[in-house]
C-alpha cells in the first residue's frame, strides 16, 4: 500500500507513453505526452508526502511548528505543470502547421519529406 | 515500422523502465514518512523570510533562478507559437460578420462570472504570499476571465478588449521586471535574485519582502503571455482565411 503512489506515477508515464506508440492522431499524441508528465506530478508530491501533515502555508490555524508536508517538491511540481502547459501549446502549435502543410494529423501517414 | 513491431519495441523498453523505477522506488525513504530534510532546510529558511506561503517563498525567494529559467520557458514558447502561427503567404486575416449567439444564460453567466473571475485572479496574484496561490495561478485566472467574454459569445468584444501588440509587450515587461528584480537583489542584498526588502511580520499582505513584488511580475507575465497564446490559437479558427475565401 505504501508503494501505491509511486506505482500510480510510473503507471501514468507508462501508459502515456503507451498512447503515444499507438496513436493515429498529432492531437492525442499531444495529450498524451501531457499524461506521461502528469506522472512526474505524482511522483514529486509523493515524495514530499507526510501522514497527517498539512499544507505548507502557515497562519493561525496553522502555526509555524505544525508538521508540513515537503514545499520544495510542490514548487517544482508548479514548475511542471508551467513547463508543461508551455510545451502542449507549441506542440499543438506545430500540429496546426502539420495539418496545414500536408493535410492529414496521422504521424503513420506524414512519411514523406517535403520542402 | 509497423504497429507491431512499435508494440514490441515499446513493450521491452516499458519492461525494462518499470523493473529500473521498481528498484529505484524501493530504495526511497518510505511514503508518507517523517522524514524530509529538504523540508524541514526550506521552512526555517521561508520562515526567516516571514513568508508565510512557504510554495511561494522557493519559487521566488530560495530557488527564484529556477523560476525565472521557468518563466524564460513560458515567454519563449509563446513567441514560438507566434512565429508558427502567424499567417501565412496564402493566408490573410479578416474579422468575420458576428453570427450565431450564445444562448441567454451562457451570455449572462460570462458577463457575471467576468468581473467576479478577474477580482479573484488579481486577489490571487497580491496574496500568493500569504495564502494559497501565485502569480502563476492568478495571472492564469486573469487570462480566463478576458476569454469569458468570447465564451459569452462576442469574439468582436474579446478582439476590442485584449489588443494582442498591448498584450505582447505586457508580457516582455512582466519578465523584464522579474529579472530586473533580480538585478535590484545584487545592487540591495549583494546576490542576484536575493529577496531584498525588508520582510515584515509573518501572514499580513505586507510581508515576505520582494515576494509579492515577483508574485506580480510573474502574474502579469503569465496573464498576458496565456492571453497572447490563446489569441493565435483563436484567430487560427476564427480569423485567419485562406486568401480567396470567404470566413
Amino acid at each position: 500500500m505504501t508503494m501505491y503512489a509511486y506505482g500510480v506515477a510510473g503507471w501514468l508515464v507508462l501508459i502515456g507513453a503507451y498512447g503515444i506508440v499507438v496513436s493515429r492522431n498529432l492531437v492525442h499524441a499531444v495529450i498524451c505526452l501531457s499524461v506521461c508528465q502528469s506522472g512526474s506530478y505524482v511522483m514529486l508530491l509523493a515524495v514530499g508526502f507526510q501522514r497527517g501533515a498539512s499544507a505548507p502555508i502557515f497562519d493561525s490555524s496553522n502555526p509555524p511548528l505544525a508538521p508540513v508536508v515537503d514545499p520544495v517538491v510542490q514548487a517544482m511540481s508548479l514548475t511542471d505543470i508551467v513547463v508543461s502547459a508551455t510545451v502542449t501549446a507549441l506542440l499543438l502549435a506545430l500540429v496546426i502547421q502539420i495539418h496545414k502543410r500536408h493535410g492529414t494529423v496521422d504521424p503513420d501517414e506524414l512519411s514523406a519529406l517535403r520542402g | 515500422m509497423n504497429q507491431r513491431v512499435r508494440l514490441t519495441l515499446f513493450g521491452s523498453g516499458a519492461v525494462v523502465m518499470g523493473v529500473f523505477f521498481v528498484i529505484s522506488v524501493h530504495s526511497l525513504p518510505s511514503f508518507g514518512g517523517l522524514q524530509h530534510l529538504y523540508r524541514d532546510l526550506a521552512v526555517r529558511a521561508a520562515l526567516s523570510h516571514t513568508t508565510a506561503n512557504i510554495v511561494s517563498s522557493v519559487n521566488f525567494d530560495l530557488r527564484a533562478a529556477d523560476t525565472l529559467g521557468e518563466e524564460t520557458v513560458l515567454l519563449a514558447s509563446v513567441i514560438g507559437v507566434m512565429a508558427l502561427l502567424r499567417p501565412a503567404l496564402e493566408e490573410r486575416e479578416l474579422l468575420p460578420r458576428e453570427r450565431g449567439h450564445a444562448m441567454d444564460a451562457t451570455r449572462l453567466m460570462g458577463y457575471v462570472m467576468m468581473p467576479v473571475t478577474l477580482a479573484v485572479g488579481v486577489d490571487i496574484v497580491l496574496h500568493g504570499h500569504i495564502t494559497p496561490g501565485g502569480g502563476f495561478q492568478g495571472g492564469v485566472m486573469i487570462a480566463i476571465a478576458l476569454h469569458l467574454l468570447y465564451v459569452a459569445g462576442s469574439f468582436r468584444a474579446l478582439d476590442r478588449l485584449r489588443p494582442v501588440n498591448v498584450f505582447g509587450m505586457g508580457e516582455l515587461a512582466g519578465a523584464a521586471a522579474f529579472a530586473m528584480l533580480g538585478i535590484c537583489g545584487i545592487t540591495f542584498a549583494g546576490a542576484f535574485l536575493a529577496n531584498f526588502i525588508r520582510q515584515g511580520q509573518l501572514g499580513v499582505l505586507f510581508s515576505g519582502g520582494a515576494v509579492p513584488l515577483f508574485n506580480i511580475a510573474v502574474g502579469v507575465e503569465v496573464a498576458c503571455g496565456m492571453t497572447v497564446l490563446l489569441a493565435q490559437f483563436l484567430a487560427q479558427e476564427i480569423t485567419i482565411v485562406k486568401r480567396g475565401e470567404r470566413p
